[in-house]
């Protein structure tokens, strides 16, 4: 039995990508242990949506690890903080909303959508979960997941909230943007086999979520126009070029 | 392995002659202590099957179109009055009174109908007779008296019956409500912690318990390792603590898992009521109801597993919920780890044991042998690494006799039950 995450070297840009991914052994930093702590969270957090009904000290145990986590990269100044615009919505310098991460009873419905980071992560991985998990809507739209979650998260309105999915998505997107081009990769550099096969309740799912990542992303990022994306596609084609040279590996 | 099978609470009742284990297929299996006969002297002590009934469905919301499982989550005796058997039993959502009762003569001679039950014919009775009771073989029904229903909205996770004998508490994650044993369709809510706004939850009731003594006073942990005392007398809602019951952070072994760690999975009163016992995920701790900003004694159940709490965070182990319990006269603690393995505390001299419940290792009537763990580089012979241990081989539930030193352990879906053995 060993710790996820031990195994990835820390990321130098310029060593050639073939090198890095033949120095597994090495101890990680501490920000990627962090950061990888912080995916599996999410993750936990998105799966246990799909369950019969959420444990709800689990999921309140989870967010208070992903609001720890989230508390302390905001302090190091690894987090960056967007502001959102007049929309009404909460700014991202709320963290993580534990209504949305672990609603259970419909008397909380009051359709309110909080839209922290963690929530955009959980729509993100669940669209692309649709084809592995057979209890989610096979449409590739923004609305497929809020069948399924439509219960535990009580979407009054669909069309709010697919503009509230945008503007989330073109928050996502500006964060992707001000982060660095390493910390993108390591964003991205998740996504490795050794990380995601050995867990078997996140088998079925993050197999597919490693190649739709990108996949994703492309047809999210279609429909929307503003300036945000078009940096964003270069973006998503560097990180096409890496996760290639990773599953090739 | 049949996962309605698994066991999902063990309890002794209040003589220590019934045990009772609910599963996860709603399922409640009642077992008998033996009485000791000249004739069958080894038998004494043996616990054999008194009675089987299903106490809950599963069901389906409608208005969240979600399942409610059927596992029984707590079993609680009632003290015994009369002849016959009480205890409650209760899932996610729904409390059910049980009661069980033996039947050993029947009625013979009636008026009315045949012996095989069917009405005679009014101008064939020509003279009337008396009904005499006639022995039968002993039949033991369970038949159900009250269901509590509709008033967590919450999974309940405790139920706990007052000294009264009259009223009883049930907890979820966020209220606990006292119910009056004869009342079904109403329950007044003691404790509410649910935020006005649910984004701002951090916080989850996880257990819940009456003391044993004072019928006034109640305890409830929380999911950030804190118990709260309350006094019924003090106010209707029992929002303000009376005592509040906290050990203070090691801030050397702060990591992000210290908060899970911390996270109380049960609380038990001594038998005396002068003190209680918590577990969390790597220890048991006993406290002084007199005491509230720390512990009285800690007991490491199974440390050995700080350094793996990313990867038990990982596999979900690290949300196992373990039960713990005391003998009668409160002297010895006892609780369950992973492996098949449970731990006994003795209080007075710190001797631990650690012990296993499995097949191969509890031939009947052989004595078990301590088990040891070993978490440095060199293992000895017998001795387990902590690499080799099975994470789904848990013992969760656990039950001790409330006079003798006999004990029941569920690990997964078998009952073992082990008795000191006297020479």
């Amino acid at each position: 039995m060993f710790v996820r995450g031990l195994k990835r070297k820390c990321f130098d840009g310029e060593e050639d990508i073939e090198g890095t991914l033949a120095g597994f052994k090495a101890i990680p930093s501490y920000n990627l242990q962090r950061q990888s702590l912080l995916d599996m969270s999410l993750v936990k957090l998105q799966l246990c949506h799909m369950l019969v009904e959420p444990n709800l000290c689990r999921s309140v145990l989870i967010a208070n690890t992903v609001r720890q986590i989230q508390e302390e990269m905001t302090q190091d100044g690894t987090w960056q903080m967007i502001n959102t615009q007049s929309t009404g919505q909460a700014s991202l310098d709320r963290l993580v909303s534990t209504d949305i991460l672990c609603r259970s009873s419909r008397d909380q419905a009051e359709g309110k959508h909080v839209p922290a980071y963690g929530t955009f992560s959980k729509d993100f991985e669940s669209d692309q979960a649709q084809d592995s998990s057979e209890t989610m809507s096979t449409a590739p739209s923004v609305q497929a997941p809020r069948n399924l979650q439509s219960n535990v998260w009580e979407m009054e309105n669909p069309q709010e909230n697919k503009g509230n999915f945008q503007k989330s998505l073109d928050q996502i997107f500006e964060t992707l943007e001000n982060k660095s081009p390493n910390s993108v990769e390591d964003l991205f550099s998740e996504v490795d086999n050794s990380y995601y096969d050995l867990d078997t309740m996140l088998t079925g799912m993050i197999s597919n979520t490693k190649m739709g990542h990108c996949d994703s992303l492309e047809t999210f990022s279609s429909p929307t126009n503003t300036a945000s994306n078009s940096n964003c596609k270069s973006d998503l084609n560097d990180l096409d070029h890496i996760v290639e040279i990773l599953v090739e590996s | 392995l049949s996962t309605a099978d698994i066991i999902s609470t063990v309890e002794f009742n209040y003589s220590g002659d019934l045990l009772a284990t609910g599963d996860k297929g709603g399922r409640v299996v009642i077992f008998q202590r033996e009485q000791e006969t000249k004739s069958r002297p080894i038998s004494r002590g043996e616990y054999n099957v008194y009675s089987t009934f299903q106490s809950h469905e599963p069901e389906f919301d409608y208005l969240k179109s979600l399942e409610i499982e059927e596992k029984i989550n707590k079993i609680r005796w009632l003290p015994q009055q009369n002849a016959a058997h009480f205890l409650l039993s209760t899932n996610d959502k729904t409390i059910k009174l049980w009661k069980i009762s033996e039947r050993d003569k029947r009625a013979e001679g009636y008026n009315l109908k045949d012996e095989d039950g069917r009405l005679r014919e009014p101008f064939r009775v020509t003279e009337l007779r008396v009904p005499t009771l006639k022995p039968m073989d002993l039949m033991v029904e369970a038949s159900p008296r009250r269901t509590f229903a509709n008033a967590h909205t919450y999974h309940i996770n405790s139920i706990s019956v007052n000294s009264d004998c009259a009223t009883y508490l049930s907890a979820d994650d966020l209220r606990i409500n006292l119910w009056h044993l004869e009342v079904t369709n109403r329950s007044f809510n003691i404790v509410d912690i649910k935020p006005a706004n649910m984004e701002e939850l951090t916080e989850v009731i996880t257990a819940a318990e009456f003391h044993p003594q004072h019928c006034n006073v109640f305890v409830y942990s929380s999911s950030k390792g804190t118990i709260r005392l309350c006094d019924m007398r003090s106010a209707a809602l029992c929002d303000q603590h009376s005592k509040f019951f906290e050990e203070p952070e090691d801030p050397s072994s702060r990591s992000f898992f210290s908060e899970i760690i911390s996270s109380i999975s049960d609380v038990k009163f001594s038998h005396s009521g002068r003190y209680m016992m918590t577990r969390d995920y790597l220890s048991v701790k006993v406290w002084d109801l007199n005491m509230e900003n720390r512990p009285v004694e800690t007991y490491q159940v199974h440390e050995y597993l700080r350094s793996k709490l990313c990867s038990l965070y990982e596999n979900d182990c690290i949300f196992d919920k373990f039960e713990c319990c005391w003998n009668g006269s409160d002297s010895t603690i006892m609780t369950g780890s992973y492996n098949n393995f449970f731990r006994t505390f003795e209080r007075n001299s710190r001797r631990d044991t650690t012990l296993e419940a499995s097949r191969e290792s509890s031939k009947p009537r052989a004595i078990l042998k301590p088990r040891k763990v070993c978490t440095t580089g060199k293992r000895k012979k017998d001795e387990i690494t902590v690499d080799s241990l099975d994470f789904n081989k848990k013992i969760l539930h656990t039950a001790w006799h409330p006079t003798e030193n006999i004990i029941a352990v569920a690990a997964t879906n078998n009952l073992y039950l082990f008795q000191e053995k006297v020479n």
